[in-house]
């Protein structure tokens, strides 16, 4: 039930959001996130965009993993 | 694929080679054996669908938690909900996961078939909707879920409060995750070693939420993210944790969780409702761990509103739902699972939800 989908916000009016979601636009309010902006990818939930997602630290999570399985190859 | 965009990277969230890597770490490992909840019922999902549960090596084993809001709502509440949507003039709304769990006497479906009004909404907004388009009726929405979905009902019932919408009504049974996880360890027979922690719920809460339980349960609890490469990253910090005699509160889910969580939900939440002592399915009644409707808000309370009696409610027979949500038991131990009780014909909430641990085997670890 806490499913949320990532979505890219392409229109904003009024603190309603047109996200596009795999090639499909749909509505979400952007009342519990008010600093989302255009541009932004955001979780959505129940039609509600709850947090933005972070493509940086999305990067930064694949490094660290293969910084820490290089790690591993070394020791075998 | 040009684009940078946090989505160009799902591909290496569920890079085989990758995963197999950290499960082969997990098979190397020298420490003892350990217990893991998953907390979350799309983890319980994930994990079944992908595999994970049955790829543990045999000293680390994964059990199902309460997070399924679907499956930890008592019966009693179910029943309410069921009345008052029976009751004259009234459109009950729901999220679809609630239609076929069954009740005391019946579900939600089998009220609809009886005559009830029951419209599935996608979201809060769409029940708020419905009020506006049908002025005559009482719009009731079944507020189900966690932190991650009551902030969104809170928006949606301000939005009410604020344009004069006085048809809509909420039932909330909405329920906090840290409350459950207390009770769990303070439970005397818990199994339980380490926590997965939600990723949604903590995008709300933040991480700091599952410090006390670190700290006097001395239990680690990593919050995980959705994907296969998430779950298998996480499973070795925790692992870490263990094998190292850590408990801390670490956050895998960097991407989608901030420190802090998300204070403008948190504020809306805070403002239309307030903790109560609630009953969850197999926990029983926890203090603070529920949230009802503040009193400034009360013309929009199903419940002040409504009048029902539910003296007759009680748990399905059979059913070991309740020791499945705390870790005690698996469907496998369930006498009815596979045989009365299946997704067709479900005896408790754990085969409905589409995130339930007995759907969850039922479908993928057979």
């Amino acid at each position: 039930m806490c499913l949320a989908v990532p979505a890219k916000i392409i229109e904003l009016d009024n603190q309603m959001a047109t996200v596009e979601v795999g090639g499909l636009t749909r509505e979400a309010s952007t009342v519990l996130l008010p600093d989302a902006g255009i541009g932004d990818y955001v979780l959505i939930h129940a039609g509600f965009a709850i947090s933005v997602v972070d493509e940086g630290a999305a990067r930064e999570t694949i490094r660290l993993f293969d910084e820490m399985t290089d790690g591993a190859g070394a020791d075998d | 694929m040009t684009e940078a965009s946090p989505l160009a990277y799902l591909d290496e969230f569920r890079d085989s080679p990758r995963i197999k890597e950290l499960l082969a770490r997990l098979r190397e490992r020298r420490g003892g054996p350990f217990k893991i909840m998953e907390v979350c019922g799309t983890h319980t999902m994930a994990i079944s669908r992908h595999g994970i549960r049955q790829a543990m090596p045999d000293d680390i084993t994964l059990l199902s938690g309460p997070g399924c809001p679907v499956c930890v709502t008592s019966n009693s509440d179910i029943d309410t909900f069921i009345e008052i949507a029976a009751s004259p003039g009234v459109i009950a709304a729901s999220f679809g996961d609630m239609l076929r769990v069954p009740g005391t006497r019946m579900g939600l479906a089998e009220a609809r078939s009886g005559g009830a009004d029951v419209r599935i909404v996608y979201s809060p907004l769409d029940a708020l909707t419905m009020a506006r388009e049908n002025p005559g009726n009482a719009v009731v929405f079944f507020g189900v879920g966690f932190e991650t979905t009551a902030p969104t009902v809170a928006a949606t019932l301000l939005e009410a409060a604020a344009t004069g919408v006085d048809n809509f009504f909420v039932h909330s049974v909405h329920k906090l995750v840290p409350p459950a996880l207390a009770a769990l360890c303070a439970m005397p027979d818990l199994a339980i070693d380490a926590f997965l922690c939600p990723g949604h719920v903590t995008a709300i809460i933040g991480p700091e939420a599952y410090e006390p339980v670190a700290r006097d349960f001395g239990i680690p609890s990593v919050i995980a993210g959705f994907e296969p490469l998430d779950i298998m990253l996480s499973l070795n910090m925790i692992a870490a944790q263990v094998d190292e005699a850590r408990a801390e509160v670490e956050l895998q889910y960097t991407r989608g969780v901030r420190p802090g969580g998300n204070p403008a939900a948190m504020d809306l939440m805070n403002r239309v409702f307030q903790p109560r002592d609630t009953e969850w399915r197999g926990l029983g009644v926890i203090p603070g761990s529920g949230l009802s409707i503040r009193e400034e808000f009360a013309a929009h309370d199903a419940v002040r509103r409504f009048e029902v009696d539910v003296s007759y409610s009680r748990e399905p027979k059979g059913c070991i739902c309740g020791q499945i949500l705390t870790g005690l038991k698996t469907p496998r131990d369930c006498r009815l699972f596979r045989k009365a009780c299946s997704p067709d014909h479900p005896v408790g909430p754990c085969m409905v939800s589409s995130e339930g641990t007995c759907a969850a085997y039922f479908q993928y670890e057979a």
